[in-house]
């Protein structure tokens, strides 16, 4: 009876132990990408097996089940989430590598960029508000394509949450990322730049993430499609926003 | 390997303290792009081991946006009464966009001659 006792008492102090170190969640964010990783190749590498969402669904279940909160979970994930800062910086090294050709598709991509934007807000919002989302809704779903950290300031500066913001620009990105190559088989757009520049514009660094995955050229102009439509939202939004 | 962490890091936080500084609306690390972009073009080359950190990070990029991507836990009620609206903007929007903008991308750059087909890698 008293060894019972003591075992429940241990697993309560392991417990404890284990929610106060940020190795638990840390390590449980990794094993969820594994899975994520490995379901994405036994499925023959289809990008509608996001590895993304499935390790948000195996996580969100699994802090549920714990009954763990969002906060206790990020003291743990934050050093995963750190990474993002340096991977952006990364970013040159691709970039340097094919400075030649972005110089010489300026012109295209700066036509791209611009139609690319305004389509982003304008469709998001007109939709949303035509099927009746609250205006809070809308003023959090307008910077949508914009990378987190931008679109989290801008929906703040007009009146959205920006932990929606954070949700949606997420979505935006794993959306994008599994239907970017039929949709572009099916237009026939066969030039990785073009390609990677367009899944950039819509999808951030997810649609990066996805475009580095396929071919390095794609990757290095969504990057770029990245930073440039995240300076484009940031002035585009607050200039729309009358319309909402 | 250290320098080229070093060298990340440095870049990211001149990025940082700059953007904070003079309050211009940018994240920190797109701006530290540019300084390491810089250094990259006055080098002349890309050293061995940043290459090799750029290798690792780049091709598990999507691994850095989980943390972020959980927080949807703390918005299911919104989503269960606005699941329509919400859903069915995203994905009209975001395949709109991607369209749109490789369509346009692609028309301008085989108005201009710049296509070139044998190339593709």
């Amino acid at each position: 009876m008293n060894g019972v006792q003591d075992a429940t008492d241990n697993l309560d102090l392991l417990w404890v132990y284990l929610q106060q170190e940020p190795l638990l969640w840390l390590t449980a964010t990794l094993g969820a990408y594994a899975i994520g990783h490995s379901l994405h190749r036994a499925a023959g590498g289809s990008p509608l097996v996001n590895s993304v969402a499935v390790a948000i669904a195996v996580l969100v279940a699994l802090l549920v089940v714990t009954g763990t909160s969002y906060a206790t979970y990020f003291d743990g994930a934050q050093f995963v989430h750190f990474l993002l800062g340096p991977a952006t910086v990364l970013l040159a090294v691709p970039l340097y590598r094919n400075f030649n050709r972005v110089r010489r598709l300026l012109v295209p991509m700066l036509a791209a960029l611009v139609v690319g934007s305004i389509t982003a807000v304008v469709s998001a919002v007109a939709v949303a508000a035509a099927l009746g989302a609250s205006p809070e809704t809308l003023r959090s779903l307008a910077p949508k394509s914009a990378t987190t950290p931008i679109a989290m300031g801008i929906a703040e500066g007009i009146g959205g949450l920006a932990s929606l913001t954070a949700t949606l620009v997420i979505i935006t990105g794993i959306i994008g990322a599994m239907i970017v190559t039929p949709l572009l088989n099916l237009l026939r757009v066969t030039d990785w730049a073009a390609r990677g520049f367009a899944v950039g514009v819509a999808s951030h660094g997810i649609g990066a993430a996805r475009a580095f995955q396929v071919n390095q050229l794609a990757g290095t102009f969504a990057g770029i499609a990245m930073a440039l439509n995240a300076l484009l939202t940031a002035i585009l939004v607050p200039l729309l926003v009358g319309w909402i | 390997m250290v320098h080229a962490i070093l060298a990340l890091l440095v870049c990211q936080l001149l990025g940082e303290v700059i953007v904070r500084a003079a309050g211009v609306p940018i994240p920190g690390p797109v701006l530290g792009t540019f300084f390491m972009l810089g250094a990259l073009a006055a080098l002349r080359e890309v050293p061995e081991a940043l290459n090799a950190v750029a290798g690792v990070l780049l091709s598990h990029l999507s691994l850095l946006f989980v943390p972020a991507g959980v927080g949807v836990m703390l918005h299911v009620a919104r989503i269960r009464t606005e699941w329509l609206p919400l859903l069915a903007a995203l994905f009209v929007s975001t395949a709109l966009t991607i369209a749109v903008t490789a369509l346009v991308f692609f028309w301008v750059m085989r108005r201009m001659g710049l296509y070139e087909p044998e190339q593709r890698s």
